[in-house]
C-alpha cells in the first residue's frame, strides 16, 4: 500500500543521506521524496512516499525511527491528511492544439506561467492522483519535459 | 581560566576526560597532529597494531569483556577502509565503539586527493552514527556525543572523521568537556512498560511448556544477574544463541545449551515443541529460527529488547516489551514471585512434565563424540575439551569463525557473561587473535584463550608481532584441520564432497613462526599428547603460546538444522543421520 512517511530531522549535512542510504540497504523503495528546512531551521521536514506491505512499512519507519538524527516521524496515510505535489510540465501548443491545451488546464485549475509561440508551461499543485489524471487528459506526445517535486504533507489537525 | 590548545589536543583531552584507558591505532598523514598531541601526553596508552582491521577488533575484543567502548584511531583512504570489516563487525553484535579516522584537509574534501575516501559515507551502513568534524571547537562536543550514542540504547560503532586541517597544532581553542548531554533526537528506552509486563507476567504463569531464549543483549545490557534470578524462580529451561553464551551459566541443569543452525538436540526440540517463549536481547536470527515460518509453531512470543526495530522483523511476536532488559527483568521478578509461590499443584506437575520431555530429548546425548577405538588421531571437541578441563572453564575465550568455533561454543560451556568472544553476526574469520588481545590489555592478569583454525588464524596473523611488542601472553589453541573446514562441511553435504577451494595448502610451521615473533609453539598431533601438553601450554603465564594441534580434517559440527525448508527439530546427527 502506499504511504506518506513524513519526519523532523535535524537540518545536517548527512542526514538526508543516511535517510536515503537506509532505503538503499534494506531493499525498500521510494517513490517520491521532498526535503527542506522548516520554520525552526535547525529542522527539516523530509516527506517520502513509498509502497510496502504493513509489516515492511513497520519496519521501515522503526528503522528510520533510529536514525540518530530522525525526531519525529508520523505515517500520514495513518490519519486525516492534505498532500500535495507540485507539477511543471512545458507542452506542445500548436495550432488547433493551442486551445485545446488551455481547456484542459482551465478544467484541472491549472495555471498557465510561461507562454512561447509553440508551447506552453504548465503548473499544477494537487494531489498526486490529480498529477496523474492530468497526465492522462492530455496527448502523451505533446509533453516536451515535465519536473514533479514529490509529495508534501501535513497532518489535519491542530496540532504538531 | 579555559585552557587552549590545539584540535589535536582537544581530542585526546575529550578522550582522557571520557576516561578512555588504550587506543588502538595505525598512524599516516592524515592523523599526524593527533599523533603528536598522543606523544605529548601519558594518560591514554596507544597500542599499535600491525593491520588497522586488528585494531578494530582489539577495540571490539576490549569492549565486550570490559562492557566500555572500545577506540581506534586511524588514518585516512587505506586507513579508514582497512577498518570497516572490525565496525561491520562490531556494528552486527551491537558493540560499543569509537572510531576516529583522519580525513584529507578541509578543503582538499572532494577533490580525490592524496588518500581521500569518503569514510562518513563508506562506513554508513555498518556505523550506529557517524560525525564528519567540520570545526575544532565541534571536537570536545561530537567526543562526548559519541562515547554517550556507542554506549546506550542498542550499543555499536561511531566514526568520528576529522580533516587535517582541524587538529593543527598552530591553531588554538579554548577546551571544555561537556558534563552532560541531551540530544533531542536520540532518547534510548530505559524501562519498560508496565502493562506490558503484567500481560508477560500472566502469559509466563500460564504456559505449560515455556522456553527462554536468550541473546546477546542480556549480556551488553548487563542482565545477567537478573536473568539468573528470574530462570532459577520460575524453574524453566532457558537456551542461549552463540552470542548470549555466559549470560546464564553454561554448567546449571537448567540450560538446554546454545540452539540455532547447530544448537543442541534438546534446546532446539524444546523450542519447536514450546508453548510460550520468553525471548530476551535476542533478535530472531536465521541462524537461529532456520524456516521462519516453521519457527515455534506453537508457542505464544514475549519480546523483551532496548531496539524497537528488533521486535517483529523476522518473526511477529505478541507481546513486546521495549526497555533495557536489567530494569524490565526487575520489575518482572517482583511480578512473578507472588505469583511464582502461588502455583497450582497442576501447574507444577505440567512443568514436571516438561521437564521429562526435554529430559528425554536430553538422554539423546547429541554432543557425545564418537571416534574409533584404537585411533590416535584428536578429535577437534576432544581439543576444546581438554582445555575447558585444564583451564577450569573460567578464561576469556575468544574465537574465530568455522567449525573451531561451533566446537568452542558447544564444548566449552561458560558460566559467566563477557566470557565468550566471537563475531556472531558478521561472521568474521580474523577476529580471534586480536580481540584475545584487546581482553588481555583490558585484562592483564585473566588468561585469555583463542580458539582458532589454521585458516582464520592467518587472516591476523601478523598481530603476533604486536603481541610481542606489548607482552601480551594470550594462549592460541588452533585447531588444524588442513581446511576451511565448516566450507568443507557444506561441500561434503550439499556438494557431493567437491572441495572446491577448502584446502590449506601449504601451512607454515606455525610453531616457528611463532618463535620468529618471540612467543613458544607446541604441535600436538596425537591424542595421548594432549592434554600433557596443554597443561604446559596453558601453565607458561605471560608468555604468548602458539598450540597447533593437528585435528581430525574429517569431522563435521552437528547436530545441524536441516536446510532449507527445515524447522528446528529437523537435524543432522551425524554423518548421513537425521531427525
Ligand atoms: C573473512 C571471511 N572470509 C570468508 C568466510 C567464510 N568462511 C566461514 S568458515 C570458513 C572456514 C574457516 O576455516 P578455519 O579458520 O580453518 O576454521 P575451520 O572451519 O577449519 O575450523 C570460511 C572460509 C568468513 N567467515 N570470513
Ligand atoms: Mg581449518
Amino acid at each position: 500500500m502506499r504511504r506518506i512517511i513524513s519526519l523532523l530531522m535535524e537540518n545536517e549535512a548527512g542526514a538526508l543521506a543516511r535517510v536515503v542510504g537506509l532505503f538503499a540497504q534494506r531493499n525498500y523503495n521510494i517513490e517520491t521524496l521532498t526535503v527542506a528546512p522548516t520554520e525552526d531551521e535547525t529542522l527539516s521536514r523530509l516527506t517520502l512516499t513509498t509502497s510496502a506491505s504493513d509489516t515492511q512499512v513497520e519496519q521501515i519507519t522503526k528503522q528510520l525511527n533510529k536514525l540518530i538524527e530522525v525526531i519525529t516521524l508520523v505515517d500520514l496515510t495513518d490519519g486525516e491528511h492534505i498532500e500535495r505535489e507540485l507539477m511543471l510540465i512545458k507542452l506542445q501548443a500548436n495550432g488547433a492544439q493551442r486551445a485545446e491545451m488551455k481547456r484542459t488546464t482551465d478544467i484541472f485549475r491549472a495555471q498557465i506561467i510561461d507562454v512561447t509561440q509553440t508551447t506552453y508551461l504548465v503548473q499544477l499543485t494537487g494531489s498526486s492522483e490529480k498529477l496523474d489524471a492530468f497526465l492522462r487528459a492530455i496527448p502523451r506526445d505533446s509533453v516536451i519535459e515535465m519536473a514533479r517535486s514529490g509529495v508534501s504533507g501535513l497532518a489535519r489537525n491542530g496540532t504538531k | 581560566m579555559v585552557e587552549q590548545l590545539s584540535g589535536g589536543e582537544i581530542l585526546i583531552r575529550a578522550l582522557q576526560d571520557e576516561g578512555v584507558e588504550y587506543v588502538f591505532g595505525y598512524p599516516g598523514g592524515a592523523v599526524l597532529h593527533i599523533y603528536d598531541a598522543l606523544f605529548k601526553q601519558n594518560r591514554i596508552q596507544h597500542v599499535l597494531v600491525r593491520h588497522e582491521q586488528a585494531a578494530t577488533h582489539m577495540a571490539d575484543g576490549y569492549a565486550r569483556s570490559t562492557g566500555q567502548p572500545g577506540v581506534v584511531l586511524v588514518t585516512s583512504g587505506p586507513g579508514a577502509t582497512n577498518a570497516i570489516t572490525g565496525i561491520a563487525t562490531a556494528c552486527m553484535d551491537s558493540i560499543p565503539m569509537v572510531v576516529i579516522s583522519g580525513q584529507v584537509m578541509s578543503h582538499l574534501i572532494g577533490t580525490d586527493s592524496f588518500q581521500e575516501t569518503d569514510m562518513v559515507g563508506i562506513s554508513r551502513p555498518i556505523v550506529k552514527h557517524s560525525f564528519l568534524i567540520k570545526s575544532a571547537t565541534d571536537i570536545a562536543i561530537t567526543v562526548k556525543k559519541a562515547f554517550y550514542i556507542a554506549r546506550t540504547g542498542r550499543p555499536g560503532p561511531v566514526v568520528i572523521d576529522i580533516p587535517k586541517d582541524i587538529t593543527s597544532p598552530t591553531d588554538l581553542y579554548p577546551y571544555q568537556y561537556p558534563d552532560q548531554i541531551v540530544m533531542r533526537s536520540y532518547t534510548p528506552a530505559s524501562t519498560g512498560p508496565p502493562e506490558q509486563i503484567r500481560l508477560a507476567v500472566n502469559l509466563l504463569m500460564g504456559s505449560e511448556r515455556p522456553v527462554i531464549y536468550t541473546g546477546g543483549g542480556v549480556i551488553q545490557g548487563n542482565g545477567s544477574a537478573q536473568l539468573i534470578q528470574m530462570t532459577r524462580l520460575l524453574g524453566f529451561p532457558i537456551t542461549s544463541t552463540l552470542m548470549g553464551l555466559g549470560a546464564y551459566p553454561g554448567t546449571d541443569e537448567q540450560f538446554l545449551g546454545m540452539l540455532g543452525m547447530h544448537g543442541t538436540f534438546e534446546a532446539n526440540n524444546a523450542m519447536h515443541h514450546c508453548d510460550l517463549v520468553l525471548a530476551i536481547g535476542a533478535r530472531f536470527d536465521d541462524r537461529v529460527t532456520n524456516t521462519v515460518s516453521k519457527f515455534c509453531p506453537y508457542a505464544k512470543i514475549i519480546h523483551i529488547d532496548i531496539d524497537p526495530a528488533a521486535i517483529s522483523k523476522n518473526v511477529v511476536v505478541d507481546i513486546p516489551i521495549i526497555g533495557a532488559v536489567d530494569l524490565v527483568l526487575t520489575e518482572m521478578i517482583r511480578l512473578l514471585e507472588p505469583e511464582v509461590t502461588r502455583r497450582s499443584d497442576e501447574q507444577k506437575q505440567l512443568l514436571v512434565e516438561w521437564w521429562e520431555q526435554i529430559n528425554g530429548w536430553r538422554n539423546q546425548d547429541c554432543l557425545r563424540v564418537i571416534r574409533q577405538e584404537d585411533s590416535k588421531i584428536i578429535k577437534p571437541q576432544e581439543a576444546v575439551q581438554a582445555v575447558y578441563k585444564i583451564s577450569g572453564g573460567t578464561a576469556y575465550v575468544t574465537s574465530d569463525v568455522g567449525q573451531h568455533q561451533m566446537f568452542a561454543a558447544l564444548y566449552h560451556p561458560f558460566d559467566e557473561p563477557r566470557k565468550w568472544i566471537n563475531s556472531g553476526g558478521l561472521g568474521t574469520m580474523g577476529f580471534g587473535l586480536p580481540a584475545a588481545m584487546g581482553v588481555q590489555m583490558a585484562h592483564p592478569d585473566a588468561r585469555v584463550i583463542c580458539i582458532t583454525g589454521e585458516g582464520s588464524i592467518q587472516m591476523n596473523i601478523q598481530e603476533l608481532s604486536t603481541c610481542s611488542q606489548y607482552g601480551l601472553g594470550i594462549k592460541i589453541i588452533n585447531l588444524n584441520n588442513q581446511a576451511l573446514g565448516m566450507v568443507k562441511q557444506w561441500q561434503d553435504m550439499q556438494y557431493e564432497g567437491r572441495y572446491s577451494h577448502s584446502y590449506m595448502d601449504s601451512l607454515p610451521d606455525f610453531v616457528g613462526l611463532a618463535e620468529s615473533y618471540g612467543h613458544a609453539g607446541f604441535k600436538i598431533t596425537s591424542l595421548d599428547e594432549l592434554e600433557p601438553v596443554l597443561e604446559e601450554a596453558l601453565s607458561m603465564d605471560n608468555r604468548l603460546v602458539f598450540v597447533d594441534i593437528l585435528v581430525d580434517p574429517m569431522e563435521h559440527v552437528y547436530p545441524m538444522l536441516v536446510a532449507p525448508n527445515g524447522s528446528m527439530r529437523d537435524m543432522w546427527l551425524r554423518k548421513g543421520v537425521r531427525t
